[in-house]
């Protein structure tokens, strides 16, 4: 029987897996980007299965919210890429060092 | 008192162990000695005809960006359709200000030239 | 299924700012360029009404509406105000600079209007939902502000290493409200508190959530040591927006923290002040010691903003009224110092140069005595030097922690806070003793003069008679 623990231990891993891929990720934005969406699903993935066994609603509401508020995220994030992308000509990560100190 | 936070240093641990492991994973696993028929993008048929890895033009991304934002009121249209019975004139124009409010955006975007092609 | 419909009264300025928003955005796309000056005039009136709306409502007690996802009080009151001065003073202080920068578009207010109704909504959160979504709008406008100059290369690395950072918090944020939700059973903030001053409080799943609740919070206040995004925006930035950034958010990085420590886990205070103190501690040393090496004066108020970030912080930690009011006339103290001076830095600019490194204060007062006096009060007041503001909201800060007997803490920010007066005073030798680089009198038009002198003017009024704002942040918290 596939109980609470295991949607919660599922949903930390995703939400970890998102959390290092963002950290050890030098090499491209859109990763990044991706590492983010894939954090808000774990989350998502919490709240879905929390509200099922406490048989509450809100959690799933909460969700709908979360979803919008994830593709306005994705907007604005592909929105600062295009425009890093005609100033530097390059989405690298290891090249956002021009600011130090 | 910090023993309690224990189990969060684990859940860490854990976390940045899962990443290393599973790099480490791919890395052990996955057989090494890339030739050149590997690296080709099909191993058998036609040669590719030009390089799969094209930029595209950036105005894909803007019609991308504004679909996304565009697309995703349905996420509160459904519920809100399927409830409608029980929410009454409140409900009804509740609704009516988020499509107005999506319509300012539209008029906005409308204006920027954003939905002409050239 | 039973459905009743909200009371809309206590959220009418919350309303009034979204339409009269829509109608800026609508009315600036059929403008032409020459025209812009509508805009500003437009969003000056929408800040005028939401104050008009705000102090006329008369709140004295807390009210609930919205099946209790919006909340009305007189702490919410008040920071509102506080929010739409601040706002006012950052359009008026940006208006030439934007202009000579070709940067006067009707999108800079339009987003900064959003981000403050974003500040309005965080503000009245009455669950952890419409705090998410307050933080949200905020923190988008935001992103989309920094990498408003679009042919600026650091600033879209800037406004990209802000979003990525943000998007990190707001993630963290969200699963530790998921965790707070599957062990109440609510959303909504009252509710989360009846449970928590019942049950049991520290089981290992609540203390998972709380850190993570903790970790967001810091990440949108810039503490230590999720504070690596305050430098490179300030930096980044262009000096209108990081004048935006660096002010009216503090109040609602002031009130998350209220809204979801004090009124959500306020009977795990004794779980989250430890954590606090950590970050606080941090934050005060870290800030200060770094600052010292900076030569950009953007990025030195960064690291100075990290050092108040930590004061603010060691008054919510006490846990304690007193405490709460003293990090509230911080946060209100700290808008006042920090518009100035970065004001300054934008009077200071000229087309296409920001006067953002120490050496352009180089025999300041040798240019202009107005304005190296001005820069002298607002200098002082954020080192703590009496009688200007800052000692004050320090004093108070100080002696809330000595009364719940966290004497160490409030010993070692004083000797840091000594030690941060370092590079202060710095910035006034620099503009009293050393040789100006080049001469003549940097231009400001007269409604900004009068407006840089009523800001410092009010630094040091707070600091000569500051009972009056102190005695309406401790109403509040009654």
């Amino acid at each position: 029987m596939i109980g609470l623990s295991h949607y919660l231990t599922l949903s930390a891993i995703l939400f970890l897996l998102g959390v290092t891929g963002i950290f050890i990720n030098r090499r491209n934005v859109i990763l990044l980007l991706m590492c983010i969406e894939l954090m808000l699903l774990a989350v998502n993935f919490n709240f879905v299965a929390f509200s099922r066994f406490l048989n509450n609603l809100d959690g799933q509401i909460f969700v709908f919210f979360i979803l919008t508020v994830a593709a306005a995220e994705a907007a604005i994030g592909l929105a600062i890429l295009v425009v890093l992308f005609r100033s530097k000509n390059s989405i690298n990560v290891d090249e956002l060092d021009s600011m130090k100190g | 008192m910090l023993e309690n936070y224990l189990p969060i240093l684990i859940f860490l641990l854990v976390g940045a162990g899962l990443g290393g492991v599973l790099l480490l994973l791919g890395f052990l696993l996955g057989r090494g000695g890339k030739d050149a028929q590997k690296l080709s993008p099909y191993e058998c048929g036609f040669e590719a005809f030009e390089d799969s890895r094209m930029k595209f033009d950036v105005r894909y991304y803007l019609v991308a960006i504004l679909f996304i934002i565009f697309d995703l009121e349905i996420a509160f249209l459904f519920p809100w359709a399927v409830a409608l019975d029980g929410l009454g004139m409140f409900g009804f124009l509740t609704m009516a200000v988020f499509l107005l409010l999506l319509v300012v955006g539209f008029i906005y975007e409308w204006k920027k030239g954003a939905l002409e092609w050239d | 299924m039973n459905f009743v419909s909200p009371d809309l009264s206590p959220a009418f300025a919350e309303m009034f700012v979204l339409g009269m928003t829509c109608l800026v955005l609508v009315v600036d796309v059929y403008l032409k360029d020459s025209q812009r000056g509508i805009t500003y005039v437009l969003s000056m009136l929408t800040l005028l009404g939401a104050a008009a709306i705000t102090a006329t409502s008369g709140v004295v007690a807390r009210e609930l509406t919205f099946s209790g996802h919006f909340v009305s009080d007189p702490m919410g009151d008040v920071l509102k105000l506080v929010v739409y001065a601040t706002t006012a003073v950052v359009f008026m202080y940006s208006r030439d600079y934007l202009r000579k920068n070709d940067l006067f578009k009707g999108e800079f207010f339009m987003l900064a209007l959003f981000a403050m109704l974003g500040i309005m909504v965080m503000i009245s959160a009455g669950s952890m939902l419409s705090l998410y979504l307050g933080l949200e709008l905020l923190s988008l406008s935001m992103y989309a502000l920094v990498a408003f100059q679009r042919d600026s290369a650091q600033a879209a690395e800037a406004a990209m290493k802000y979003f990525v950072l943000g998007a990190i918090a707001s993630g963290c944020l969200l699963y530790g409200i998921s965790l707070l939700y599957g062990m109440t059973g609510t959303i909504s903030l009252s509710g989360v508190s009846a449970i928590f001053s019942s049950a049991d409080q520290f089981n290992i799943p609540v203390l998972f959530g709380l850190s993570f609740v903790v970790v967001g919070v810091a990440f949108k206040f810039g503490a230590v040591p999720f504070h690596a995004w305050v430098p490179d925006v300030y930096q980044g930035a262009p000096a209108a927006v990081t004048l935006f950034i660096a002010s009216a958010p503090k109040i609602a990085a002031f009130a998350l923290a209220i809204r979801l420590l004090v009124d959500g886990l306020g009977d795990l205070q004794g779980g989250w002040q430890d954590m606090l103190v950590a970050l606080s501690v941090l934050s005060i040393i870290i800030g200060n010691l770094v600052a010292i090496v900076q030569t950009n004066i953007k990025r030195m108020l960064a690291y100075s903003t990290i050092s108040h970030v930590g004061f603010i912080l060691l008054g919510i930690l006490t846990g304690s009224q007193e405490g709460y009011a003293a990090a509230m006339y911080y946060a209100i103290a700290y808008v006042v110092m920090t518009t100035g001076a970065f004001g300054l830095i934008i009077i200071l600019s000229r087309k296409g140069y920001e006067a953002e490194h120490l050496d352009d204060f180089k025999g300041l007062n040798s240019r202009s005595p107005w304005l190296a006096g001005m820069m002298l009060m607002l200098v002082f007041s954020m080192a703590g030097i009496p009688p200007f503001v800052g000692f004050y909201a320090k004093l108070t800060v100080l002696m809330g922690l000595v009364e719940v007997g966290l004497t160490w803490l409030a010993v070692l920010a004083l000797v840091f806070s000594v030690v941060g007066a370092f590079y202060y005073l710095r910035v006034v030798k620099l503009m009293y003793f050393d040789e100006a680089r080049e001469t003549g009198e940097p231009e400001a038009a007269l409604d900004i003069r009068v407006l840089l002198s009523a800001n410092a003017a009010l630094v040091l009024l707070l600091g000569l008679f500051p009972d009056g704002l102190m005695s309406l942040c401790i109403k509040v918290f009654q």
